[in-house]
């Protein structure tokens, strides 16, 4: 049996983290699924924040882990009320067509 | 106890009353201007309770906020644009059809936000401010909904600041391992060289803070988002979260990272550079004013993180002097824009200006004066600005950034100078409505004084600013 430390849990939340990265610039087809992106970068913070609390035997990780649980859903709920208006004007949520600007 | 209430009472002031005017603006109906009224008082008297706070060092609630003369100088600073910025911007609202009244309500929960952010000594306060402002600013940027390009603004600006925002977070979560704190008085004990993943930690934590300033290469947002907004959030986007960021990005060079020095020099005067020559050089072929406004703020976080990048207090000083008189530049250059108005409809591109010389003398003169400061044109504010940071700079022999730096200032003159060109010997094609917007006007007037007057009394801000970092 391997005992699994700390290094564990970060390469975990590492391996969540840059998928969360690479799925918002891969991603060409639709926005939700960058809201997901985004989603999956927070929970790596989290994991992350949790294992280094529990190593350290300091609960200020957890506290800050609860607070920003709460804050994740408040960008989900923002984000997706954004794209709701944007599909409301444009009548698509695809990454492509999102270029009415140039940038 | 109380005593720690009365530390933040600004703070405890301000979110009651936005309780207050929330619940006043879901029981009467059509209360836009109350609202709008009310908002302006709580800014005014919220000011006044931050000049009777005393200046001197508190920390509270496990010394996780901070009220020093740091933090009042720059919520002040935060207030007191906003003020101009909101005012100067009503008419502008009530013409686009924007008068609703949660507009005044969020920009008072992002004011709240930029608080906390400036108080805190403590990474999680810190997030939660910077969400709560970067939440409000999300909204706003798509507030007018029924608009496409409002609209595509909001999600460009909701994905890629809801990407930084977990850069940093990330960076923050390291931190906190690496360095077993969430406080920066005690990160910055154990925050040292040989604390390899401390240092990777503060690479994410810059990065997610070069984007809430929008710093190169972490810029692309800005003009998509500054063109597309209406221009009463433009003109917020370009004045208020900026002067936030960068005084968060001082508190963080300041406290925390103080020991790693020479870790982030380097990436700050990269940034630093990059941004300078970016916002030259990109503002060239732009022909809409508000997205030329977006390149040049660009160029101007450049030359303030040149001062932050000497990593001494004489930088971040000149850092400071800059952001506020850019702030004073930037709310005179978007009122402008408020007076420019044909068939009840708002111009912003550059050739709608041209011949306004002939119709509007007092305008194209104060726009001459405006964009000769931004340009930094002596005697003029923005000069000063840019001589205290260059300053800095050479004192600690930085003679590479100083001379791109005043390269680059060179080149951005063009720029200012084309539309100067445009605004007094192109043909009139245009005759622009005349428009009563007197807080628009008394904005401009205001923004021109103290720019031409500066040189007299630059003493003032001198030693205000210099105050801020004696302990």
């Amino acid at each position: 049996m391997i005992e699994i430390g700390l290094g564990h849990y970060l390469s975990l939340g590492a391996i969540i983290f840059f998928l969360g990265v690479i799925g918002i610039f891969l991603n060409r087809k639709n926005v939700i699924v960058i809201l997901m992106s985004i989603e999956l970068i927070l929970l790596a913070v989290n994991i992350n924040l949790i294992s280094f609390s529990i190593f350290s035997g300091d609960i200020v990780g957890q506290i800050f882990t609860m607070l920003i649980l709460t804050v994740a859903a408040a960008e989900a709920a923002i984000g997706l009320a954004i794209i709701v208006v944007y599909y409301r004007n444009r009548g698509s949520i695809r990454v492509e067509d999102i270029h009415g600007m140039k940038g | 106890m109380i005593n720690n209430l009365n530390i933040m009472l600004p703070e405890i002031f301000l979110s009651l009353s936005i309780f207050f005017i929330l619940l006043l603006g879901v029981f009467i109906k059509k209360s836009f201007n109350l609202i709008f009224n009310l908002t302006s008082v709580i800014i005014i008297i919220t000011i006044v309770i931050i000049f009777n706070n005393p200046n001197d060092e508190v920390k509270i609630f496990l010394e996780s906020f901070t009220r020093d003369s740091f933090s009042n100088y720059f919520k002040i600073l935060i207030l007191l644009s906003s003020l101009f910025v909101l005012n100067s911007s009503k008419n502008f609202i009530l013409d686009n059809k924007l008068d609703k009244f949660e507009y005044p309500i969020i920009i008072l929960l992002s004011i709240l936000g930029m608080f906390f952010m400036v108080s805190s000594n403590d990474l999680i306060l810190f997030y939660l401010g910077l969400e709560l402002q970067s939440l409000s600013l999300y909204i706003l940027a798509s507030i007018d909904r029924d608009n496409l390009r409002s609209t595509e603004s909001g999600i460009k600006y909701f994905v890629l600041s809801a990407l930084s925002s977990g850069l940093l977070l990330y960076g923050c979560s390291l931190l906190y391992g690496f360095t077993g704190s969430t406080n920066f008085d005690l990160i910055a004990d154990q925050l040292i060289k040989e604390n390899t993943g401390a240092v990777f930690a503060m690479v994410f934590i810059l990065v997610g803070l070069a984007f809430k300033v929008s710093a190169v290469p972490f810029h692309m947002w800005t003009p998509d988002v500054y063109e597309g907004a209406p221009t009463s959030i433009t003109s917020y986007f370009a004045v208020v979260p900026k002067v936030a960021g960068l005084a968060l990005l001082i508190k963080f060079m300041f406290i925390p990272f103080s020991n790693i020095l020479l870790e982030w020099q380097t990436i700050i005067i990269f940034i630093s550079i990059a941004s300078m020559i970016l916002g030259a050089i990109a503002a060239m072929v732009q022909t809409n004013f508000k997205r030329l406004l977006a390149y040049s703020s660009i160029g101007h976080i450049g030359y303030a993180l040149a001062g932050v990048a000497t990593g001494v207090i004489s930088g971040y000083e000149s850092a400071v002097v800059y952001i506020s008189i850019y702030v004073i530049m930037n709310i005179g250059a978007f009122s402008c824009l408020y007076l420019l108005k044909i068939d009840g409809k708002y111009k912003e591109n550059i050739a709608d200006l041209s011949g306004i010389s002939k119709k509007n003398p007092l305008l194209a003169m104060s726009l001459l004066i405006i964009l000769f400061s931004l340009a930094g044109i002596p005697p003029l504010g923005g000069f000063f600005a840019k001589f205290y940071v260059f300053m800095a700079v050479l004192e600690q022999e930085m003679y590479a950034l100083a001379i791109i730096g005043l390269l680059t200032t060179v080149m951005s003159a063009f720029y200012y100078l084309k539309i100067i060109k445009t605004i007094y010997f192109d043909e009139n094609v245009i005759s622009f409505e005349p428009v009563k917007n007197k807080v628009a006007q008394i904005s401009i007037f205001t923004s021109c004084t103290i720019l031409i007057t500066f040189f007299l009394y630059p003493s003032v801000l001198n030693n205000l600013v210099g105050s801020l970092f004696s302990n």
